[in-house]
């Protein structure tokens, strides 16, 4: 394998600007949609009035969800999230018309001629608004805004606090957060002659967008095509929304019998797409003098929005990961998934995570303070080591536990000991400066893929061509993260081929089977792991079948220096030779392989069980200043270490790091998806932050590579990880330079918390 | 005839289109969809070109703005062979591209960057990408990439000016 090139099979097309997107997309005879918003935060008794925009020049036609041939309602869960509402509408997102016209600005003027009525509904803002007894209830099923709760008992923490020689009792809080791909949903649908509708959009997951497009049209899944093509960012983000987005255009398409493109406003992508959960979490840590962490309860509730989406999901991986890295005998927790009329949440990269990391991490740092214990010592007591036991009860014995490591890596690289003693807390003010100084890093463990809390498996088909090329399809999606690179990095490392004659083909969904979504870094473990699989059985096909030409046994038979080798080098074949040898002997060299995660555990009642199959062990440390005057906050350096079991490509596996640490620092410092009575208060990056070149200071990737046994490649994945642990060590750090706790993202010091 | 030259060829713009951004002229008429449509208010840099010389976004910038003046895209960047501007080889080289969205826009302000200042510092180049979001890369192979093509540009004596400009 080449670990360090900076492989990339889109880079040529994506540099020169023929990458096609979704909106490069034109086809004769193509008309424009554009949503209509109900414009209501909460309403009942809906009644969307056409009639005017019907008359506006260019305009097609106008759907609602009258038109809907199946259902206006899906979701991945609950099918509650209206593609098209109707009657009740339950946040400010909400869309209750399409409008079909010749032009995308006809299409714009006549949406906003559709006339909108309602009675509107006391909305529900908060938590504790919708906690309240009597508190108006959003979802459409069931009888209660808390949606979801997971529960995780594990001994008795509360006989034990009164042993502890330190309680801490904490609340956190974390903000809504947009994912903010730079490229808006988009869909083109297209009626092919065969009757099946054709999909390409800016999508995360062509069979989600599938069964969303299926759904809303009342038709079978093999009606429709989803097409995989250049997408701009995803984090999580482009799954529901954006495949709504496809489906309301597949219908325009199969209404109107012409191709449909539905572009969307960076004002329409930010009021509507789901967003990151905000987090109200409440702790009780009970330590003993020594810093042994003994004792645990944990309460957090999640504000779900308007629609369920992946709630369940995301509050799943909290509770299984309710106190980061950590060995607690005697621990309890509740995560709750709250309903309320905000824009609803769901996936985003870190998906639960980030939220109690941002906790428990600063619960460690605070810990270790109040006993004047060292936060390096604090962790290294309580972190897990190879066979310890999680908070789920979880035997950690399949794979290296390299926790201490990946910390000791970090602190080495950074100088932590030496730059932990100059903080600025607790220094007399150096004079004539205002810069306060801190250092604080952060640890975490990542169970890799979706572990219990979905199925997990993965095909791959490996179709040999007559010239000795070579296809490669995996039902993992290329998002911009490079999957499709490392996948043909894999497949030429397990054949022995140069990688010039991998060609990874453009997969569709009626080319390849439901492999599932390519999420929770599990691209590069489950796709990797499916293409060994697939590579082996093929390697097998072909030995079988050359042995004779190669004058040896089959099992003689080996792949490298792009050919095909017979026992002592003696007889070898290229891959033009082995190929044409098939074709002769009538043998089609093919290959499908499937792989299936190893196996996991989960108890609903209790939170008990293995998790998940692998993690990935991360640590990240930080250097900044503090403005005494401003409260503003500079960072200076950043050095990030993850465990990824191997690294299939460097430069990517970098990329990823350095983009993930630069999405926590927005979360961190920058980013607030903040609320008006329910409507969104940003509607565009005027007021939505992100960090910009300027705000980051130069970082380190540190890479540890312990090959995992679980992943048939060795490698575990990169995508979360990195993402999720940035925000309390840069909380830590602020601490350290200027003894404020901030309990609440994103992180904000006034001057006067600094006087 | 209003004239407007694009990477080096002149186009006659209808006075019909005269009222469309040059994002929208560049997009949907001339069909160049590299330049890429991020928010179309002027706050994330993915559709940036450069009108004569400098760099501009084009979301924000009315076409007749750019009557008489010569546009270069990123379509006008690789060399009169097809070979990549050393720009953006450097963008391939350093592992600069995620999702390649803001990429269009980033190698644009780069140029620009360089057309000015052959050796710039990479807090130079940070400052010349500030108006670039990039939501993927965190940035940093991106200013790799900047500060690597304009080495490669220095040692081996290239000429920055965009390929389409070379041609004529
Ligand atoms: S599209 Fe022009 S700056 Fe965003
Ligand atoms: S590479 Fe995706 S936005 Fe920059």
């Amino acid at each position: 394998m080449r670990p360090n090139a900076a492989f990339r099979n889109d880079a040529r097309a994506k540099v020169t600007g023929r990458a096609t997107y979704a909106d490069d997309i034109s086809i004769a005879g193509m008309l424009h949609a554009a949503p209509v918003y109900a414009d209501y935060v909460s309403a009942r008794d809906l009644v969307v009035d056409a009639s005017e925009a019907l008359a506006s020049p260019g305009c097609v036609r106008v759907i609602t969800a009258a038109d809907v041939p199946g259902t206006a309602c899906y979701g991945q869960i609950e099918k509650d999230y209206p593609i098209f509402c109707s009657g009740r509408v339950r946040s400010y997102g909400d869309v209750c018309a399409l409008v079909v016209a010749e032009t995308r600005s006809a299409a714009k003027a006549a949406a906003a001629l559709v006339k909108v009525a309602a009675t509107p509904v006391k909305p529900v803002l908060t938590i504790d608004e919708a906690l309240e007894p009597g508190a108006p209830v959003v979802p459409s099923y069931g009888d209660t805004n808390v949606v979801t709760h997971h529960r995780l008992r594990h001994g008795d923490p509360d006989p034990v606090f009164e042993a502890c020689e330190l309680v801490l009792e904490e609340e956190f809080t974390t903000q809504a957060i947009e994912h903010a791909y730079m490229e808006p949903e988009t869909a083109v649908c297209v009626p092919r002659s065969d009757g099946v509708v054709e999909v390409y959009g800016s999508m995360q997951h062509p069979f989600s967008t599938r069964r969303f497009v299926a759904a809303l049209l009342g038709e079978p899944l093999s009606n429709v095509e989803v097409y995989t093509i250049a997408v701009g960012g995803g984090f999580g983000g482009k799954d529901d929304t954006a495949a709504a987005v496809c489906a309301r255009a597949a219908l325009a398409a199969r209404l109107t019998g012409r191709p449909v493109k539905l572009r969307y406003d960076r004002e329409w992508s930010f009021r509507e797409s789901y967003k990151r959960h905000p987090y109200r979490m409440r702790y009780k840590v009970g330590v003993s003098s020594e810093g042994r962490v003994l004792a645990v309860r944990a309460t957090m509730h999640a504000d779900s929005g308007a629609y369920l989406s992946v709630t369940p999901w995301v509050t799943w991986r909290s509770t299984a990961q309710c106190f980061g890295p950590y060995v607690v005998d005697d621990i309890h927790a509740d995560v709750y998934g709250v309903a309320t009329n905000n824009v609803f949440t769901g996936a985003m990269r870190g998906f639960g995570a980030p939220q109690v990391n941002f906790a428990v991490e600063q619960l460690m740092d605070m810990a270790a303070h109040e006993l004047k214990i060292h936060p390096l010592g604090m962790r290294r007591i309580n972190m897990v080591k190879q066979d310890s036991v999680t908070v789920t009860g979880q035997r950690l014995d399949g794979h290296v536990v390299s926790m201490e490591d990946v910390m000791n890596r970090v602190v080495h690289e950074i100088g932590y000991r030496k730059k932990y003693e100059h903080c600025s807390f607790g220094k007399p003010a150096a004079e004539g400066s205002d810069e306060l100084y801190g250092i604080g890093l952060a640890i975490s463990y990542r169970g890799a893929s979706l572990g219990a809390e979905g199925m997990d498996f993965c095909s791959c088909i490996i179709n040999g061509q007559y010239d000795g090329s070579i296809l490669l399809e995996t039902g993992i999606h290329e998002n911009g993260q490079g999957a499709e690179s490392a996948m043909t990095l894999i497949l030429a490392d397990e054949l022995g081929v140069d990688l010039g004659r991998v060609r990874y083909k453009r997969s569709s969904t009626s080319s390849i089977p439901d492999s599932g979504t390519t999420v929770a870094t599990r691209g590069t473990v489950m796709g990797g792991s499916a293409v060994v699989v697939a590579a082996g059985q093929y390697r097998d096909l072909l030995s079988r079948h050359l042995a004779d030409r190669l004058r040896c046994r089959p099992e003689d038979v080996t792949f490298h220096d792009d050919k095909i080798w017979g026992l002592n080098y003696e007889y070898s074949l290229t891959w033009e030779e082995a190929m044409r040898e098939l074709f002769l002997q009538r043998v089609t060299p093919y290959a499908f392989g499937t792989f299936q995660a190893p196996p996991v555990s989960w108890d609903d009642t209790t939170g008990q069980g293995d998790a998940y199959f692998t993690y990935v062990y991360s640590c990240q440390a930080v250097e900044l200043t503090v403005d005494r005057k401003t409260g503003k906050i500079r960072l200076l350096n950043v050095v990030a270490g993850h465990d990824i079991g191997k690294a299939v490509n460097r430069a990517l596996l970098l990329g990823q790091v350095y983009g993930g640490v630069t999405q926590g620092v927005g979360m961190a410092l920058m980013e607030d998806f903040a609320y008006e009575d329910g409507r969104p208060a940003c509607e565009n990056f005027d007021k939505y932050l992100l960090p910009r070149a300027t705000d980051l200071p130069e970082m380190t990737g540190v890479i540890i590579e312990n090959r995992d046994p679980n992943s048939l490649t060795g490698a575990k994945g990169i995508g979360e990880p990195a993402l999720e642990l940035i925000a309390p060590a840069i909380a830590n750090a602020v601490f350290n330079a200027t003894g404020v706790r901030c309990r609440d993202l994103p992180i904000r010091l006034r001057p006067e918390d600094l006087a | 005839m209003n004239q407007i030259t694009i990477n080096g060829a002149p186009y006659g713009v209808a006075d019909d289109d005269l009222e469309l951004s040059l994002l929208e002229y560049l997009r949907e008429r001339r069909f160049l969809t590299g330049t890429k449509n991020g928010c179309e208010r002027g706050l994330c840099g993915s559709c940036t070109v450069i009108v004569d010389g400098k760099a501009l976004r084009s979301c924000r910038t009315p076409v007749e703005k750019a009557i008489g003046k010569s546009v270069v895209t990123i379509e006008g960047m690789e060399g009169p062979g097809g070979e990549p501007h050393p720009i953006q080889k450097a963008f391939m080289d350093a592992g600069a591209i995620q999702c390649g969205f803001c990429t269009p826009g980033m190698v644009m302000s780069a140029y620009a960057l360089l057309l000015r200042d052959p050796d710039p510092s990479r807090d130079e180049i940070r400052k010349a990408l500030k108006g670039n979001l990039c939501r993927c890369t965190g940035y940093q192979q991106i200013v790799d990439a900047v500060s690597l093509a304009a080495k490669v540009m220095r040692e081996q004596a290239l000429p920055v000016e965009a390929g389409c400009l070379r041609k004529r």
